[in-house]
């Protein structure tokens, strides 16, 4: 795929930049870059454009990842997105809450570049 | 790293705690900074430590889980995980400071088996200055490791309740 257009969405800037970077190193031919800081924030974005692919991290202020990702569905715009977790919040709840509630995969932070490879392009793909 | 089965109920007992921040600390220096933390011999210098992220806890596992490090520590951490994108990173400090403990305390929380699935944690909060005192109400454990990054001292606390 290329020239793609991602959201990522994650209340540090510094972890939205790292993120970015291990996509392109992942070799993702990406056009466009969106940023959100929260749950809230994204869905407003994806109101107003259409992307690609959207990576989210759980831990937010305002609306928190689990909550973002069930609320995706009412987005017209993000329907059949998919989206890939980023996130500290390792326990099997977390992981079994997101996937239940639509995401389609789940990396766990502190992360490597090849780990966002290995889980990013497959979905991308639509294997996942 | 995750750790085998054979090893879950020592992961859960309080006596291998510090061994594990330790190498929660390390995992994310390595993997989202590119660095190694040294041991600590002398213990911090209080007055240089005036930076202070906290990640609190709560559930199975209740608390606040504290890392304190120097601006200059702080600004060179968020320089380290911008890589070429680093220009204005002090001004970034605060934000990955407070991210990279929030790594540290969900990295620890995954470690000890039982425990940590129905532990939750906070959004982080970052102080500057180190003219404060932090008083836990009902602080039944605390726990510190003393590291060294690039040399300067980086103390990260698990207080619980
Ligand atoms: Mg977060």
């Amino acid at each position: 795929m290329e020239n793609i257009t991602v959201l990522i969405v994650d209340d540090s800037s510094v972890m939205r930049k790292i993120v970015e970077r291990s996509l392109r190193q992942a070799g993702l031919e990406i056009g466009r870059v969106l940023e959100a800081s929260n749950g809230l924030e994204a869905l407003a974005v994806l109101n107003q454009q259409k992307v690609n692919l959207v990576l989210c991290d759980i831990n937010m202020p305002a609306m928190d990842g689990l909550e973002f990702v069930k609320q995706l569905p009412s987005v017209e715009n993000a329907k059949g997105v998919p989206v890939v977790m980023i996130t500290t919040e390792g326990s099997e709840s977390h992981v079994v809450q997101a996937l239940s509630a639509g995401a389609r995969g789940y990396i766990r932070k502190p992360f490597t570049a090849d780990q966002v490879k290995e889980h990013i392009l497959p979905v991308l793909a639509g294997n996942l | 790293m995750n750790i085998s089965r054979s090893e879950t109920d020592a992961a859960s007992r309080r006596e291998y705690w510090a061994p594990l921040l330790e190498l929660s600390a390390q995992e994310v220096f390595g993997l989202m900074l590119g660095e190694h933390l040294e041991a600590a011999a002398e213990p911090a210098p209080e007055n240089t430590l005036d930076v202070t992220s906290m990640v609190e806890l709560a559930g199975s596992l209740c608390g606040l889980l504290t890392l304190r490090c120097s601006s200059n520590s702080a600004a060179l951490m968020a320089t380290k995980m911008l890589g070429a994108d680093g220009a204005g990173a002090k001004s970034q400090m605060e934000d990955a400071v407070g991210e990279v403990c929030n790594m540290v305390a969900g990295n620890f929380k995954n470690k000890i088996s039982g425990i940590g699935e129905g532990c939750k944690l906070s959004v982080p909060t970052v102080i500057t200055g180190s003219n404060y005192s932090l008083c836990a109400l009902a602080n039944d454990y605390t726990m510190s490791i003393n590291l060294l990054f690039h040399g300067s001292h980086i103390v990260i606390s698990l207080q619980l309740n």
